[in-house]
């Protein structure tokens, strides 16, 4: 039986992952919440026969019988209010803010590690693409420091991307080291206005101290581009991952070498445009999440 | 003294920071404000190339933490005010709140000219820490004189004291900068500046016309030392507003003494525009790309050329060093592809 759920929050991200949802035999989406009678996400879903409310989450803590899984689109801030009610509701939520209030997951590194925790959090778009390649290098080599630039169509970045870019190199960044496993992390974000809108591109460096496996490093990256392909089909690298050598005073000491992989996401296009991959990243990471808690519940409760 | 056509600001320890890979040390520092200090430039910036936070792989890690180098900047300086760069998405207000309590006295809060919305939070943190807040519309020539006034109303709005027009590729005619300049300081509140590049051997002409249309503020870097082919060379606006009557309150003699006694030693050949200098202006791309273009071009064995080209037509924007590594890497199996075939094709 699919578990049924809900999305909070109708704008441009609830209503990607409300389509892809309704794909998914796993999960059910059951009611979609947001605050605007107008929301385009609304309509939708109400098209689709799905309950859906301008009421805001206490309509939907009343239903919470009903209910297991809450993906949170709306903010950090109003995520906030409403993560202790959610708990006290007992619904497990799937955080898409960057509240980062539960431990963090991203599919490909560590999906099945929280999946008792009640409140997990996607980190940001960055972090769902970057991480990997980070934990990818540092199971084959230590990785002193890890640094990643991404950048994003102008269009796809909205108010809330904007006025917490700070909140997005920090958050980004700190992630590099917690979930990718590097021991020190930097992340920088760029806004490129170009038109037609680039894909969302990602760019990974990590410090390869002495006595590294080129060979090991370069294998390692490529699978972990399959395995998040798998769940994002438009993650792909630019051109197979390059090693140079020089010396590099990095914050994290110097190193002879430094892996570079040059990524790209494209948007499945579902709501969003195809070159809102950073986006698409966030909902497509969010299912994923959803499918391993299904997953999980199925074995807990007996037959 | 008699009120002054402009401010100046001089950027030598920032932009120059770009040409010479983020490598001043503090004594550097120490020489070439205790220089311009006493020459009488009002305004001295001190930051890594890309601004606070920049050191990194992408831009070049700093020789010498730049906290280190504004403390150095401070201490040297006795009338003249300090500045720093930073750039939203590079840089955190967590620096910039560090660089405050060193006693900076300036914060030049720097986006790509379409962007302006990410530097709310630092402007208005600027001015709650008490500095002076400057706009600073990085590659001002990639969009029109209207567009470029709607993102410098944002700054505006936003509390910014000043708002730049920032040529950072140099690719601006002089036309280009006038019509910019002339509609901002007409129709925003706050004062206009202009920072210029001197790839199309224009900087000079440029932030004359600018001046002449309204500028407020005007930077420089000794020798030009600075980004690609380099910034407006504040010892020849100062000798050229000197020959014209135009009041800068810097004596030209000293400033032309720190340029060729400090600064010049740091990077001799500085001030030629060569090729890559002239491309960059030519094809709009970032000037702060010049180095890294250059090691990439060598170590994949491309042309400086095709490679600059090729980043102009992207449309890439500042802190985008990566995309340089990304077409240098395209470049190459292009090339390889190419040789596969005319070998294909002989067998």
């Amino acid at each position: 039986m699919a578990t049924p759920c809900a999305i909070v929050g109708t704008g441009n991200i609830g209503t990607d992952l409300l389509e892809k949802l309704r794909r998914n035999d796993a999960l059910d989406v059951v009611a979609m919440v947001g605050i605007d009678p107008e929301s385009q996400g609304l309509a939708r879903a109400r098209g689709y026969g799905i309950d859906a409310t301008d009421e805001g989450v206490d309509w939907l803590l009343e239903q919470a019988q009903h209910l297991d899984v809450v993906f949170e689109a709306t903010s950090a801030w109003v995520h906030r209010q409403n993560a202790p009610r959610y708990a006290e509701a007992g619904l497990t939520t799937i955080d898409l803010t960057p509240a980062k209030l539960g431990p963090s997951v991203v599919p490909g590194v560590n999906l099945d590690d929280h999946l008792d925790a009640g409140n997990v959090n996607l980190i940001t778009c960055g972090g769902q693409a970057t991480a990997p390649i980070v934990h990818a290098v540092a199971r084959v080599s230590d990785v002193p420091y890890a640094e990643i630039i991404s950048t994003v169509a102008s269009v796809s970045a909205g108010p809330g991307t904007r006025q917490n870019i700070d909140e997005f190199t920090h958050t980004t960044g700190q992630a590099l080291v917690d979930v990718g496993g590097a021991a020190m992390g930097k992340a920088i974000m760029v806004l490129n206005p170009a038109d037609p809108p680039i894909l969302m591109r990602n760019t990974v460096y990590c410090a390869l101290p002495e006595g590294y496996d080129a060979d090991a490093v370069r294998g390692s990256i490529l699978e972990m581009v399959d395995e998040v392909a798998g769940h994002v089909p438009g993650y792909r690298l630019k051109a197979d991952p390059v090693i140079e050598t020089d010396t590099y005073h990095t914050p994290g000491g110097t190193v002879p070498a430094r892996v570079i992989a040059l990524l790209e996401v494209e948007g499945a296009g579902d709501y969003l445009p195809t070159y809102a991959g950073n986006l698409d990243i966030m909902t497509a990471s969010a299912v994923r999440v959803g499918e391993a808690l299904a997953a999980a519940r199925r074995q807990e409760v007996p037959a | 003294m008699s009120e002054l056509a402009f401010r100046l600001t001089d950027s030598t320890l920032r932009d120059g920071s770009h040409a010479i890979a983020h490598r001043f040390s503090p004594q550097q520092v120490t020489d070439v404000v205790t220089g311009l200090d006493a020459a009488g430039v009002p305004v001295i910036e001190v930051s890594h190339g890309d601004g606070l936070g920049g050191s990194s792989f992408n831009y070049g890690f700093s020789a010498t933490d730049e906290m280190e180098l504004l403390r150095a900047a401070v201490a040297a300086r006795q009338q003249s005010k300090i500045a720093i760069l930073m750039l939203p998405g590079i840089g955190t207000r967590e620096e910039l709140r560090r660089a405050a309590d060193l006693g900076i006295d300036v914060a030049r809060i720097a986006t790509h000219c379409t962007e302006a919305d990410i530097a709310e939070q630092h402007i208005g943190l600027a001015k709650q820490l008490g500095l002076e807040a400057v706009g600073f519309l990085m590659l001002s020539h990639m969009i029109t004189a209207e567009e470029l006034l709607e993102q410098g109303r944002k700054l505006e709005s936003y509390g910014a004291d000043c708002v730049y027009v920032v040529d950072s590729a140099g690719a601006m005619t002089i036309d280009d900068a006038r019509r910019r300049v002339a509609l901002l300081a007409d129709r925003l509140t706050v004062e206009v500046g202009i920072h210029a590049h001197n790839n199309l051997s224009l900087a000079v002409a440029n932030s004359i016309a600018a001046l002449e249309v309204g500028a407020a503020q005007i930077d420089g870097c000794t020798t030009g030392l600075g980004a690609g082919a380099g910034n407006c060379p504040t010892e020849a606006l100062v000798a050229a507003c000197q020959r014209s009557g135009v009041a800068t309150g810097v004596d030209p003699m000293g400033v032309v003494d720190v340029a060729e006694e400090v600064v010049r030693p740091v990077r001799p050949e500085q001030g030629v525009i060569d090729r890559d200098g002239l491309l960059l202006g030519y094809a709009g791309v970032y000037g702060s790309f010049l180095l890294h273009a250059r090691r990439a071009a060598e170590r994949y064995d491309v042309d400086m050329k095709d490679l600059l080209l090729e980043l102009g037509r992207r449309r890439v924007v500042g802190g985008q060093e990566d995309m340089i590594i990304d077409v240098a890497v395209e470049l190459e199996r292009r090339a390889a592809q190419a040789q596969a075939a005319t070998v294909g094709t002989r067998s």
